[in-house]
């Protein structure tokens, strides 16, 4: 699991709005016999019988003065049951706005993104499932003023 | 006419003992009736203190979550204070004044140091997050509006209920025969 980031940031109104762009490489498991140790173990997920599909989501994790735990999701996608399970998606934008809850992304030199998701089955369990690898990212300290999005 | 008149007080006498049979039976059935809807009540009390949802079973009543979740499906949940809400995960709330519980799921958190948070759903299948459906001003929903946190689901069981609700006259034809059944049958 990689991502790579280039970011900056802007106010909009008064709170801190951060552009993260990425790229994420991940490969999703398919089939029973396949448990290669690509990244670490805990990652592995494996499409079977009963997985309906996953949803998966990219959230940034950030500790601001307001706040002690946010948590932000900037990026989902549903993958169903034969979709293809490798992604390599390069220099994506984020699909929600990244809204700090007040000013906390100015300066904040530790934002972890992490690749997560929610197994749905035909029937039973829904678990979350963390993607082993995760990214710190740094905010700027200082506002962008022009920008194009 | 005596031949008459003896059928019809032979019919009397049997009508009598049937009349009592059927009544102390009949007793014995709404006991039995009694019984199995307590021990259902009991069944789900039980559930919400496990869980500790006021709704552990909730019936998906909208298609905001397909394809994970349709319309007719059945939501088992739960809401112990102990687990903390975190992006991703599926929550069942209200809103204030509203009385049908939404399934959506949690797009961002921002908790205080003491445990207070706020937080933002938005529907799979919706293009936008939940803001416009909140009541007027408010942004963000809070622990207080959450029934709870969707563990596990089965599909297509819940129509049943959304049948009834629509079509309450099958619903009283449900009730109906499900009484007759209990009072008829012979245990």
């Amino acid at each position: 699991l990689r991502k790579n980031v280039e970011d900056f940031t802007g106010p909009r109104e008064r709170s801190d709005l951060g552009f993260v762009t990425f790229d994420i490489t991940a490969d999703i498991l398919n089939g029973e016999n396949g448990l290669q140790t690509f990244w670490k173990k805990s990652t592995l997920i494996i499409f079977d019988w009963n997985v309906k599909q996953l949803f998966l989501y990219l959230s940034a994790e950030y500790s601001t003065k307001n706040n002690a735990l946010n948590q932000v999701v900037l990026w989902d996608k549903i993958m169903l049951r034969g979709d293809n399970p490798r992604l390599s998606l390069k220099d994506m934008k984020s699909k929600y706005f990244f809204f700090d809850d007040g000013n906390g992304l100015k300066g904040n030199r530790n934002i972890t993104l992490t690749l997560s998701w929610n197994v749905v089955p035909n029937a039973g369990i829904l678990p979350l499932v963390t993607g082993s690898g995760h990214v710190s990212v740094p905010f700027p300290d200082t506002y962008e003023t022009t920008k194009s999005y | 006419v005596r031949v008459a008149a003896v059928a019809a007080m032979l019919s009397l006498d049997f009508l009598d003992d049937v009349r009592r049979m059927n009544k102390r039976q009949l007793y014995y059935q709404v006991l039995n009736f009694g019984m199995i809807v307590s021990s259902a009540l009991m069944i789900w009390k039980g559930l919400m203190v496990v869980t500790g949802s006021e709704s552990p079973i909730v019936v998906v009543l909208s298609g905001s979550m397909e394809p994970a979740f349709h319309r007719g499906d059945l939501l088992f949940l739960t809401n112990r204070i102990e687990d903390p809400i975190r992006v991703g995960e599926i929550v069942v709330f209200r809103i204030e004044g509203r009385e049908i519980p939404i399934v959506h799921r949690v797009l961002k958190i921002h908790e205080k140091q003491n445990g207070d948070i706020k937080f933002l759903t938005k529907g799979d299948n919706n293009a936008v997050d939940d803001r416009g459906l909140y009541k007027q001003g408010q942004h963000w929903l809070e622990k207080k509006d959450v029934v709870g946190r969707a563990r596990g689901f089965v599909p297509y069981i819940g129509i049943v209920t959304i049948l009834m609700n629509d079509y309450p006259k099958f619903k009283y034809a449900v009730l109906f025969l499900l009484g007759l059944f209990v009072l008829v049958h012979r245990e």
